[in-house]
């Protein structure tokens, strides 16, 4: 296998292509850096050399170190996950999730109080708000779903990760990715989309780094001994696969020239409203949604201790939910040049979307059947629960606003920002929050977290803050709505727009401090975590019993 | 072939389409062959090696 050829030749096969492949980029933008004129191009273009130089450093160190770092490997019959691969995500994932929650934060305060971005075009809140919601979907998010995926698909297959440079190059690489993204953002590069700001050469990057993320996947199922491909990896392969294909249709775009940082859309109009539409829906559906019911199906019931409630189920949930989300992209265009019956379309799905969601729902609550006393002794196990339960809740949301009446009260306000929060916070984050718990232990091979006490405060604080800021946002959604629409009895408006941003105020600083209990709680959780990886454990008049904590047992 | 034939085709055989392969995701989930196979799956989470 992959460990006998590294041996032998030193530098395996997926090595020498990362490495010409590297070559070759950092000829090509140190190129790029001496002949263009545009100054985002320029740092960029240095940024990309300095990282494939380093990562050439990176392969020509492992070159040297590998024949006496393979003599020290125990030659074991039992399967070596590389577990280093997720080690190095769940760092990143840590860190990107505080700075992605820290510029939310931000700009949270920004809007109660506009004075922050301190007259500087760098912290203007039309920078910094790509730079927030990229930093927490993609940079947190992405990291925790690579990260996860790399390991449910391993122990789920039995079967190490192929490769010994591609997975590192798929991380890095994202890493890469974010970087040029969050710095484009700052000096004001984007290409007007909507979670999809990232300019031409950024977005063929990332495509290169995905394909390679698909096929470092799909080899790992290639190789597996247990027959059956488990759900969760059917879910992480749903997301992978199709961010790819909307990835590259949404940024089809021609860039003004190869050393331009400017680029221009495929799609002009209503088509490429719909385009941006079906990409931006289904990056909710497939990368916060699909990715994130791969980490339920693996890590509750691993942290339950209690098999799937239902299989079939799960199987019609996965086939329903990816059959239909695929569709419901419209209903951000409800009221728009969109076609009526497209509008409907949108509707329609989105409504009938409540059922597989809701089925998805039941069978991670289910699963708990028989375990429901460890909801009161295991803070992490509640924490993955309630995200199961803010899932249903933000599902159950999400179709109603889809609704034309409502989306014509809902659309354009506060209302949407607290039901994608809803869901961010509390179902994407929670779950997330909740797989690292789990997975620290794991990895760096400790009986337990360093402090139970301390992911119930994490607990509390972040849902205290969750609660601050959707009930601040349905009021004042709902608020900012109703004044819209108000006409006096001369048939005006009954508010200039200046009078409803007014009447938002208290709101905005209702939401800013929720926001600040959530990086609280965040924090909270960095530090429990990098106690227990450095192998602490506080003395607690509570704790779980060592049967009660779930450990694989083969962690190498 | 113009936008009416289009929009006519998605919305008449794209039903169509959905629901057959919607019926062949449960008739697949519920065959009772399957049984052992899904029993089996449920537990793969829990499975030390």
């Amino acid at each position: 296998m992959t460990r006998e050829i590294t041996a032998n030749a030193r530098l395996s096969v997926d090595g020498w292509v990362t490495a010409g492949a590297l070559l070759i980029g950092a000829f090509y933008a140190t190129l790029t850096a001496a002949r263009t004129e545009d100054p985002v191009m320029s740092v960029h273009a240095y940024i990309f050399a300095g990282a494939f130089i380093l990562g050439l450093f990176g392969i020509i160190k492992a070159y040297f170190d590998n024949s006496e770092r393979l003599a020290d490997q125990p030659a074991g019959t039992s399967i070596q996950y590389n577990l280093d691969i997720i080690k190095a995500g769940v760092i990143a994932s840590v860190f990107w999730g505080i700075a992605g929650f820290l510029a939310g934060d931000t700009i949270a305060f920004q809007l109660a109080y506009p004075d922050l971005n301190f007259d500087t075009s760098f912290f203007n809140f039309g920078r910094l708000r790509p730079l927030h919601t990229s930093a927490v979907i993609f940079a947190f998010g992405g990291n925790v779903l690579i990260a996860t995926s790399f390991y449910v698909v391993q122990r789920t297959c039995k079967a190490r990760l192929p490769g010994t440079f591609a997975p590192w190059f798929v991380f890095w690489g994202y890493q890469l990715f974010i970087v040029i993204a969050a710095t484009g953002y700052l000096m004001g590069a984007t290409q007007g989309k909507e979670y999809a700001e990232p300019e031409w050469y950024t977005d063929l990057w990332l495509t290169l780094v995905w394909v390679v993320y698909l096929f470092v996947f799909l080899g790992t199922l290639w190789k597996r001994q247990e027959p059956h491909i488990y759900v969760a990896n059917w879910f992480y392969l749903a997301f992978i696969a199709t961010i790819a294909m909307l990835h590259i249709i949404n940024n089809l775009a021609v860039p003004v020239s190869w050393t331009s940082s400017k680029s221009y859309i495929l799609f002009a109009g209503v088509q490429d409203a719909l385009t941006q539409w079906w990409y931006g829906h289904n990056a909710v559906g497939f990368f916060l949604t699909a990715g994130f019911l791969g980490i339920m199906y693996y890590f509750v019931p691993k942290r339950a201790g209690r098999p799937v409630y239902s299989y079939r189920l799960s199987i019609v949930h996965f086939w329903s939910l990816i059959f239909m989300y695929i569709w419901a992209g419209p209903h951000h265009l409800h009221y728009t040049a969109l076609p009526d019956w497209a509008q409907t379309l949108g509707m329609t799905f989105s409504i009938m979307l409540w059922m597989p969601s809701w089925g998805g729902m039941i069978n991670g609550l289910m699963t708990l059947s028989g375990a429901w006393d460890k909801l009161r002794t295991d803070p992490v196990l509640r924490m993955l629960v309630v995200s199961v339960a803010f899932y249903g809740m933000s599902t159950f949301e999400g179709p109603v606003m889809a609704i034309k009446a409502v989306n014509s009260l809902s659309h354009y306000t506060d209302w949407t920002i607290g039901h994608v929060h809803s869901g961010a916070l509390g179902w994407v984050a929670y779950v997330s929050f909740g797989a690292l718990y789990c997975l620290v232990p794991w990895l760096w091979n400790r009986t337990q977290l360093y402090s139970l006490k301390l992911v119930s405060y994490h607990f509390w604080i972040s849902t205290f803050g969750i609660l601050l800021y959707i009930t601040s946002m349905w009021v004042s959604g709902i608020l900012q709505g109703l004044m819209w629409r108000a006409y006096n009895d001369l048939g005006f408006l009954e508010y200039s727009f200046v009078e409803t941003v007014e009447a938002m105020n208290p709101f905005y600083w209702i939401r800013a401090i929720g926001g600040a209990f959530f990086v609280v709680g965040a924090l909270i959780m960095a530090y429990n975590l990098w106690r227990t990886a450095r192998g602490d454990l506080r003395v607690e008049s509570r704790s779980l019993p060592p049967e009660a904590v779930p450990s694989p047992v083969a962690a190498a | 072939m113009d936008y009416s034939d289009v929009s006519h085709f998605s919305q008449t055989w794209g039903l169509v389409y959905l629901v057959i392969m919607f019926l062949a995701g449960v008739v697949y989930a519920l065959w009772p062959r399957n049984k052992d196979k899904f029993d089996h799956a449920a537990n793969i989470p829990l499975e030390d090696d």
